[in-house]
């Protein structure tokens, strides 16, 4: 894809980014760093596509260590950002839900 | 198997961007962040079938594989932790993460042709390698297997500098033109440069945050994770992959505002966080 485009691109994400975290209260700081953390795990897209093209067994090996660290990083970012959630509105509300989010 | 066209592709990465920005835009309200977490989780599966189903794979039963062990340690760890202790177990998601991508860009490296691609390689390398050693500090210092408080040595500050300027000079390896680099007897040094890059990029995150007091860890996790969005979007460069890209610029940006807002509600400066330690200020341990 040609530079110009990709920095097209670049510039929008960053403005995005910026405007949809403005204005967050300072409870949900950690989950919204939780989220955002899980987002990133997406460069899973790139270690499978670099594991898919290995042709050596060293590049194999990295590619899959690296498609290793990138699904921990996707699925558990997700799963504990939820969890987190949980436990967010059982602190508001009623205790029962903080007890029923350990199961 | 590529059964998706290219235009398809195109599309489903974009209705996967939109649902990290939903998801991100839903986690900044109690009323919705549950729902914005999910529909992030349901971008992301959007995006791994458009993978598999975009592009001619080779390994596909390794990788699936992988990508198994990969969910069946996750979700255990993910669902078994306590609640006081999940921040560092976010930073070590944030560690791997950072990791990953560093080795990405490492193995495109081969691949890179253009001046653009090469300076995305070299910054993924160093910037993810720095999120993946840093992360795993603030992992052990919330765990408490190391002590909490600032810890910084006699040349603390200089070691840091040195390898700045080493890591620069790999990332210059890298990004210079193959032909004028043989000129100056560099020749055939770009591999190794890029491994060099993960070496010093390791160390540099350890010591960056070891001057780090315990209480503010949280943040200097959220500057690691702004800087994993970085290199991920940097990676995205490399592979030509607009969904990295914008996915990785997203939580590259909002993890800055969110890092220096985190920062303010604490009452502390970000470079204080990193920088107060050398100069005899104290960091809040």
């Amino acid at each position: 894809m040609e530079a110009i485009t990709l920095l097209t691109f670049f510039v929008l994400a960053v403005f995005i980014g910026f405007e949809v975290v403005s204005k967050v209260s300072s409870t949900l700081h950690t989950p919204l760093m939780s989220g955002a953390n899980a987002i990133h795990g997406i460069i899973l897209v790139g270690a499978v596509i670099v594991a898919g093209s290995a042709d050596d067994p060293l590049t194999l090996v990295i590619a899959l260590i690296a498609v290793l660290m990138a699904t921990i990083n996707l699925v558990g970012g997700f799963v504990v950002t939820d969890r987190m959630l949980e436990m967010f509105r059982g602190r508001g509300s009623a205790p029962a839900a903080r007890e029923g989010s350990d199961a | 198997m590529a059964v998706l066209t290219p235009e398809w592709t195109a599309f489903l990465y974009l209705v996967a961007a939109v649902c990290f920005i939903l998801a991100l835009k839903g986690l900044g309200s109690p009323r919705t962040a549950r729902r914005g977490n999910l529909i992030g989780a349901l971008g992301a599966v959007i995006a791994m079938v458009v993978v598999f189903l975009s592009t001619e794979l080779d390994n596909l039963a390794l990788i699936l594989g992988v990508i198994a062990v990969g969910t069946i340690i996750a979700v255990p760890a993910s669902r078994m932790v306590k609640m006081t202790q999940m921040p560092q177990l976010v930073a070590l998601f944030n560690g791997v993460g950072g990791g990953a991508a560093a080795l990405v860009a490492l193995l495109e490296l081969e691949h890179s042709v253009s001046f653009g691609a090469y300076l995305a390689v070299a910054f993924t390398v160093l910037v993810g390698s720095i999120a993946f050693s840093g992360s795993v500090i603030t992992f052990l210092k919330l765990q408490e297997l190391m002590p909490t408080r600032p810890i910084v040595f006699i040349g603390h500050a200089a070691v840091i500098v040195v390898l700045a300027v080493v890591g620069l000079a790999a990332a210059a390896i890298i990004v210079l033109p193959e032909a004028w680099l043989a000129g100056v007897g560099l020749g055939g040094l770009k591999w190794s440069a890029a491994v060099a890059g993960l070496g010093v990029g390791s160390v540099l995150g350890v010591l960056l945050v070891l001057p780090v007091g315990g209480a503010d860890v949280p943040i200097v996790i959220s500057l690691l994770n702004a800087g994993t969005g970085l290199a991920v979007a940097a990676s995205g460069l490399v592979l030509n992959n607009t969904l990295l890209l914008v996915a990785g610029t997203l939580v590259g940006a909002s993890g800055s505002i969110l890092t220096r807002e985190m920062a303010k509600a604490m009452g502390r400066s970000v470079t204080g966080i990193l920088f107060g330690a050398f100069r005899g200020a104290s960091s809040a341990g």
